[in-house]
């Protein structure tokens, strides 16, 4: 319990909280966001969707098992800044590779320990998700919420550019293949790909603004429209080369930002909520069974219900707040959910949906 | 789904007595399925033998039968109540095993009664080991490798597959009873052959070790509609070994990558499904290989469970009143969340706190016992703690407990620590810390221990912030490495201990530094949504939810950890008075840190803190709440003992004063009063020193009967006949506690000894119950059975126990509950003891007189006069054609090596009681609910003193009469044969073989009646108590207690045997 720096955190309307610095010596800025899982801090780092957030944890102790490879939802972390009320200072788990504050120092991510992170929770809860400012090199809060307000608004942000692959990349189906799929990298996680390999898929990996005509010509038995960061606002483009996919006919699967997308793209609208769900506990009622899924949630918007065209079906709600969690299109093969089937991290009750995907890829080659 | 309608009344079996391994959770689930099932319209029908619950009290249920729970007198009471359906799955094994029993009897299928929550065929599978596994393996799920034995030759095949150590359960049994783990063939035997015994279909499973490997517990909970949430996680600080009710506890799992929890989550998903609990909790219990992430699933509960109870306080999820919903068809959405009320059942919770549970053992209490902790479940109540880091959560749990003398190791031999590093016990944690804070390194202890480095992290990490406090002058330190003490969970006490000074003065400094714990919410979500529910926990940390009203409110001390001596009964009264005064318009705050209980339901009190019972944390609360009145009268011994602080401090404490209750405490005082009064007592002294200690037992003449003072359930009390011993009881007394005097009184032989309960005001007293031992004087009071009415008193000594009882409550200004001891001996009344409170007894005597005493003290507390209540003055005499007995439990089983008989030292941990149109009815129902079965032919054995010899005959007729055998020990044989009897010797112990002890393994003695001899004989007297526990032999050690179940005898082989409601009984309610 070595004397530690002090960080200090301060949020766009003048809330501070002042703590001990962990991680990353530095500063950042982003929105500040919570999340309520109590494990997979390590997929939630590395998790694309997280760009442009800073990311308070509310369980209390991170850090308890530390960091290993095979956890990692991407190449690198993505957070702009960590924020948590115990960082674990060894790891203890057979698997662990390092701490989780040597990692946060490796990838130059700064951090914060030590504050009331339940307080930082209801503020953020009552007062809706804000810019903030996280340092422990400025320790001014006047000067910190001065960067905080400079920063940018996650409204209107376009982040997919800064997340997506550069490249085009291939993942091999695991056994034999049955489906190339084409994926349109927002912020895709390993997980995703993994599940949809798992179904005996290809996966071709194109980046985020890959045109309709492109995608096509690889002639996929399907199109995925992965998660990612940002506002679906800021993705007219991208919309409309979502609408060309449609068109086609080529079956589709957007989870997250995809599905987002896909709002947008049948003509719909898209709306931030106040502070978003994130976390590995969320229940979803499908409305065509009946049944509950407890599922991973990352989003900060939402596809608004009733601006969907009559062509588009509701299929999953959320029950805490009645919010979209997923579509499906009455007469084109697209379907779509709002949270995480691949979860890592969180709970594995919504992985079918891939297979449903799969379902519909396998009906449509029938049916030509 | 809604509801059912084709169902209208249901039957809740309740669990019976509090025993190891099956305590007053059951009671708190109990009643949450009652009033659940209750406020859904369903016709709640309710059997349990145990008064002293909630779920037994009139307004719980529709229908209460207070009966024991036998397959007969259960199969009487669905003949005449006709319920639809049954609900087994709220009252532990006891329901479980009986709702199987009474299925496989057919009784289910001749009334037509339907089995909710679990189906016989998933009851079976997960019940059954063998089942279980062939299920598991199936669908591919890992068990442990092994296999399950009938007879010793199968053992020895199954070991040569799992190698040693071994560990052996035995089938059907409660907390592992009969288990153990066997390091070589030898060990091997002897445990496979007792589990053999112990298990009623004898069967054992021997499976491979996992000792060392981490555990983990995931509770789940499945709808009709085949949803499936998890509650709660829990990662056992011990490792495998260690039975689960013996290892402090941790939620959320704290060293599971997402990953692998995940991978649990979806075993349990998978597991409920296919073991086809349809609707309900189960808890399922995991190993994990901490080197390779390697799986193993260790069982499965289909019910409510301790853990249950445990993780329904840790997330603030009913997990009990869900289940209850879930199987009259209701599906988890349908069930709003009543903490958040916008979000429904259907959700996980999810914690941003710690939950730290740690048992509470009695291994003082069973000093043969070794301490050593293994597969078979030896603590007698626990605590839990809430805090935001582990070493908070942990800290205030260590607190939470209690210890009189905490542990201070100094200069343990390096060999030692390793042996109690190694083999668990009950100290092991304050071996941890010794080993911590002499530099033994956190790899060493993790190998010996197999403790996770985590949890040895973290407590290092408090270990160095005391090290960096130790013997400074608190001046010295400054407010953040004061902060920083406080918010690990060190107590004010601990830092007055390290810096020298006093509570007082570190409870000042922090004031005075602003240093002071603000309340956070238990929400079920991590603060996502608002909360409406004041579940409340301190911790150091910025922000305070408490939002205290204005409202007028009364504050209500709990009773802690449930240990022998101080359990359930406490919490019934706590919670009535919190009942009496919210329905009297008070807004009521309970603080307690008793996970099983019912007050710490957060729907039983307007406001719950679970909290520690310390001096520091209640004033935390009341600086914070500032209620208008404190009541500790109602909490036992706990929230007594810190009446004094607290009101020295300003706490407005109520009811009866601190000062009347040390009145009656301070025997020098007590005596003053008494003379005064001119009320006898027995000749008494009290002595600190040994010299002084034979003075006064010279003076007053042995045999004496000594204690400490200010303790309960008679710890360390004993009945001493000479010098020597009496020197030895001072050595140990002085070593416990040097400040304190030990208290002599003389010893009253063969006395008969009577409680009497009362309430009072400044204006009147009314008799609750003048209840009779039927054991004679010398045996604790909470250790004997009592009968209400008393049947062998003469009138005038109940009008002196009437009139000294309202002298006392006016001389000691009591206001509100008292009890108080009586013993006669040679036509004269003594007054024994006196307690202004609530006492043991309450429960009891509100069930047999239905009027609930506790709910009318909490009233007179606050201010309500007693006359307005309009009770006769003795509600004794309202008691007609009816006799109630109490009748004790033990757990003698548990403690191998330890003599079975009954003194001045309280051992029971629960109670039952029996109702009977005769005496001799409702003592056998009492004996039947407290598990022995009483035998309707055979032979009696008797042996009895000289003393005894007189009356032993009588007794032997008796028996002769009803078609027993007699057969006598060589002295006895005679004196029987001498009256015209025809009786059989038999060999003493030491006298030859076959002896009575092989009489009794051979089964061939039905009841056993054995008075004490003397010195000379004690070892041939243990060998049968002994002998009789363990083949469940009725053994009765006092002539009075051989009439009493002669009585018994005769009822029941006269086939007395009615139930009735307390409906029925008390048709008038007040």
């Amino acid at each position: 319990m070595e004397d530690k720096q002090a960080a200090l955190l301060v949020l766009e309307d003048g809330r501070e909280f002042r703590g001990r610095a962990w991680g990353a010596a530095g500063e950042c800025v982003g929105e500040m966001i919570f999340n309520t899982s109590m494990s997979g801090y390590q997929e939630v780092l590395t998790d694309p969707s997280y760009a442009g957030q800073i990311v308070c944890m509310t369980y209390p102790l991170i850090g308890n098992y530390g960091v290993n490879e095979r956890d990692a939802e991407s190449s690198r972390p993505w957070v702009e800044g960590f924020v948590v009320r115990e960082a674990a200072r060894v790891a203890s788990n057979w698997q662990a590779e390092e701490t989780l504050d040597a990692y946060l120092k490796r990838w130059n991510i700064p951090a914060i320990e030590g504050i009331d992170t339940r307080a930082l929770v209801r503020h953020i809860r009552t007062r809706g998700a804000m810019r903030a400012c996280l340092s422990s090199v400025d320790l001014d809060a006047e000067s910190l919420l001065e960067k905080a307000k400079a920063s940018a608004r996650m409204e209107r942000q376009e982040l997919a550019s800064v997340v997506t692959t550069d490249v085009v990349y291939e993942i091999p189906a695991e056994a034999a293949e049955r489906f190339h799929v084409v994926c349109y990298d927002f912020g895709v996680k390993r997980n995703s790909l993994r599940e949809l390999a798992s179904f005996g898929c290809r996966v071709t990996v194109v980046p985020s603004t890959t045109p309709a005509h492109d995608v096509l010509a690889m002639k996929p038995d399907g199109i995925f429209l992965s998660n990612g960061p940002g506002d679906p606002a800021a993705m007219d483009a991208v919309v409309t080369e979502i609408k060309h996919v449609l068109e086609s006919g080529v079956p589709t699967f957007g989870i997250c930002f995809g599905h987002q997308l896909l709002g947008r793209a049948f003509g719909g609208s898209t709306y931030k909520l106040p502070f978003g769900h994130r976390g590995g506990n969320q229940p979803v009622k499908d409305l065509l069974t009946g049944t509950i899924e407890i599922t991973a949630h990352n989003h900060g918007f939402a596809v608004d219900g009733a601006s969907l065209p009559e062509a588009v079906e509701v299929t999953h709600i959320n029950l805490n707040d009645n919010c979209v969690e997923g579509m499906r299109h009455k007469t084109l093969p697209v379907i779509s959910v709002q949270y995480h089937p691949e979860a890592a991290p969180g709970p594995h009750d919504a992985a079918h949906h891939f297979r449903r995907f799969v379902e519909i890829m396998e009906r449509v080659i029938r049916d030509v | 789904m809604p509801k059912r309608t084709d169902i209208k009344k249901i039957l809740i079996i309740g669990s019976g007595p509090i025993v190891i391994g099956q305590g007053c959770e059951f009671d708190y689930s109990g009643t949450q399925a009652c009033k659940s099932l209750r406020g859904e319209g369903y016709e709640v029908v309710l059997v349990n033998s145990n008064p002293a619950t909630i779920m037994t009290d009139p307004e719980t249920a529709d229908r209460t039968y207070i009966e024991p729970l036998t397959i007969e007198v259960v199969t009487k009471i669905i003949e005449r109540e006709r319920p639809d359906a049954l609900l087994p799955t709220v009252g532990g094994q006891t329901a479980l095993n009986l709702a199987v029993a009474l299925s496989d009897a057919g009784v289910l299928e001749t009334y037509g009664v339907e089995l909710i929550g679990a189906q016989i065929e998933a009851v079976k599978v997960a019940e059954d080991r063998r089942l279980f596994k062939a299920a598991m393996e199936a669908v591919g799920l890992p068990m442990p490798k092994g296999g399950f034995a009938r007879a010793w030759s199968d053992a020895e095949k199954l070991v040569e597959t799992t190698g040693y150590p071994a560990i052996v359960r035995p089938s059907f049994t409660l907390g592992g009873t009969g288990g153990g783990t066997a390091y070589n063939p030898e060990e091997f035997e002897e445990i496979v052959r007792g589990g053999l015994s112990a298990s009623p279909v004898h069967e054992v499973l021997i499976e491979e070790s996992l000792l060392g490997w981490k555990e983990f517990e995931l509770e789940v909970m499945r709808d009709c509609a085949d949803n499936v949430v998890i509650i709660c996680s829990i990662e056992n600080f011990d490792p495998m070994g260690v039975h689960t009710g013996d290892s402090i506890t941790v939620a959320p799992a704290q060293t599971l990558t997402d990953r692998e929890y995940q991978t649990l989550r979806d075993m349990s998903v998978k597991i409920i499904r296919t073991v086809g609990v349809e609707t309900g909790g189960s808890n399922i219990q995991f190993a994990v290989n901490p080197v390779n992430g390697e799986i193993r699933i260790i069982e499965m509960n289909p019910r409510v469970s301790r853990s249950s109870a445990l993780a329904s306080k840790a997330t603030g999820f009913p997990i009990a009143k869900i289940a209850a919903k879930l199987a009259v068809g209701y599906t988890l959405d349908e069930i709003p969340n009543d903490i958040t009320r916008k979000t429904p059942a259907s959700f996980e919770p999810t914690l941003d706190y710690v939950v730290a549970k740690i048992p509470k053992w009695s291994f003082e209490k069973f000093k043969a016992a070794e301490d050593v902790l293994g597969t078979q479940m030896k603590s007698v109540g626990e605590v839990m703690a809430i805090g935001r880091t582990f070493k908070e959560a942990l800290f205030k749990g260590l607190r939470s407990l209690e210890a009189t003398t905490p542990l201070r190791l100094e200069n343990v031999a390096p060999d030692e620590l390793q042996r109690k590093l190694a083999r668990p016990n009950s100290q092991r944690f304050s071996y941890i810390t010794y080993a911590l804070r002499n530099d033994v390194s956190i790899r060493e202890i993790n190998r010996l221990s197999g403790i996770d480095p985590w949890f040895l992290e973290q407590l290092q990490d408090v270990m160095h912030i005391q090290t960096c406090i130790e013997g400074k002058q608190l001046e010295a330190i400054d407010d953040n490495l004061l902060r920083t003490a406080k918010e690990v969970g060190l107590s004010d006490r601990r830092l007055a201990y390290l810096t020298g000074t006093d509570e007082l003065t570190v409870r000042a400094r922090r004031k005075t530094s602003g240093i002071v714990p603000v309340f956070k919410r238990v929400d079920t979500c991590g603060a996502e949504f608002e909360s409406f529910t004041p579940y409340l926990y301190s911790t150091y940390e910025q922000e305070d939810e408490s939002e205290p009203t204005t409202r007028r409110k009364i504050m209500i001390l709990g009773s802690g950890p449930n240990r022998i001596g101080q359990g359930i009964e406490f919490d019934y009264c706590c919670c009535h008075a919190s009942f009496a005064l919210r329905d009297a318009d008070f807004e009521t705050i309970m603080v307690n840190c008793n996970p099983e209980t019912v007050s710490t339901d957060y729907d039983t009190s307007d406001r719950l803190y679970f909290e520690p019972l310390t001096f520091e944390d209640v004033m935390s609360i009341i600086d914070v709440e500032k209620p208008e009145g404190v009541i500790v009268q109602f909490g036992g011994q706990t929230p007594l003992n810190l009446a004094g602080q607290l009101e020295k401090a300003g706490a407005p404490i109520i009811g009866t004063s601190p000062d009347s209750i040390d009145l009656a405490e301070d025997r020098k005082r007590f005596t003053a009063l008494l003379t005064e009064l001119r009320i006898p007592q027995p000749p008494a002294g009290t002595a600190v020193t040994s010299d002084e200690a034979n003075a006064v037992a010279d003076g007053i003449g042995y045999p004496v009967l000594v204690r400490p003072s200010y303790v309960l359930g008679g710890r360390a009390m004993a009945i001493v006949y000479d010098a020597p011993a009496l020197e030895d009881y001072m050595r140990t007394a002085i070593a416990a506690s040097p400040e304190r005097p030990v208290l002599i009184d003389k010893f009253l032989e063969s006395a008969a000894e009577f409680d009497v309960d009362a309430i009072a005001d400044d204006e009147s007293c009314v008799i609750a119950g003048i209840q009779e031992h039927i054991e004679e004087a010398g045996i604790h009071s909470g250790d004997s059975s009592c009968v209400l009415p008393p049947v062998r008193i003469e009138p005038e000594h109940v009008e002196t126990m009437r009139h000294y009882t309202r002298r006392l409550a006016k001389a000691l200004n009591v206001r509100g509950l008292m009890n108080i001891q009586f013993a006669i001996k040679d036509d004269r009344v003594y007054v024994i003891e006196v307690n202004p409170r609530a006492s043991r007894t309450v429960p009891f005597v509100s069930k047999a007189t239905g009027v609930p005493l506790a709910r009318i003290a909490a009233l007179v507390m606050m201010g309500r006069k007693l006359s307005s209540f309009n009770l006769p003055d003795d509600l004794t005499d309202t008691i007609k054609n009816r006799f109630f007995i109490k009748s004790p439990v033990f757990p003698f089983a548990k403690f191998p090596g330890v003599d079975p008989v009954l003194g001045p030292e309280m051992h029971s941990t629960g109670e039952v009681m029996g109702i009977g149109e005769t005496f001799g009815e409702a003592y056998a129902k009492a004996m039947s609910g407290a598990g022995l079965t009483l035998p309707r032919e055979g032979t009696a054995f008797i042996s009895v003193n000289d003393a005894d010899k007189g009356a032993a005959a009588v007794v032997a007729r008796r028996l002769d009469k009803l078609g027993f055998k007699l057969i006598a020990t060589f002295g006895t044989s005679e004196r029987l044969r001498e009256t015209g009897l025809e009786v059989e010797t038999v060999f003493k112990v030491n006298e030859g073989r076959p002896n009575v002890v092989d009489l009794i393994k051979q089964g061939d003695i039905a009841i056993i009646i054995n008075t004490p001899l003397g010195r000379t004989s004690h070892y041939d007297e243990q060998a049968i108590r002994r002998a009789a526990l363990q083949y469940g032999v009725p053994c009765v050690t006092t002539m009075t207690g051989a009439e009493a179940i002669i009585a018994a005898l005769t009822s029941n082989m006269n086939g007395e045997t009615s139930v009735i409601t307390l409906q029925e009984l008390h048709a008038i309610t007040i």
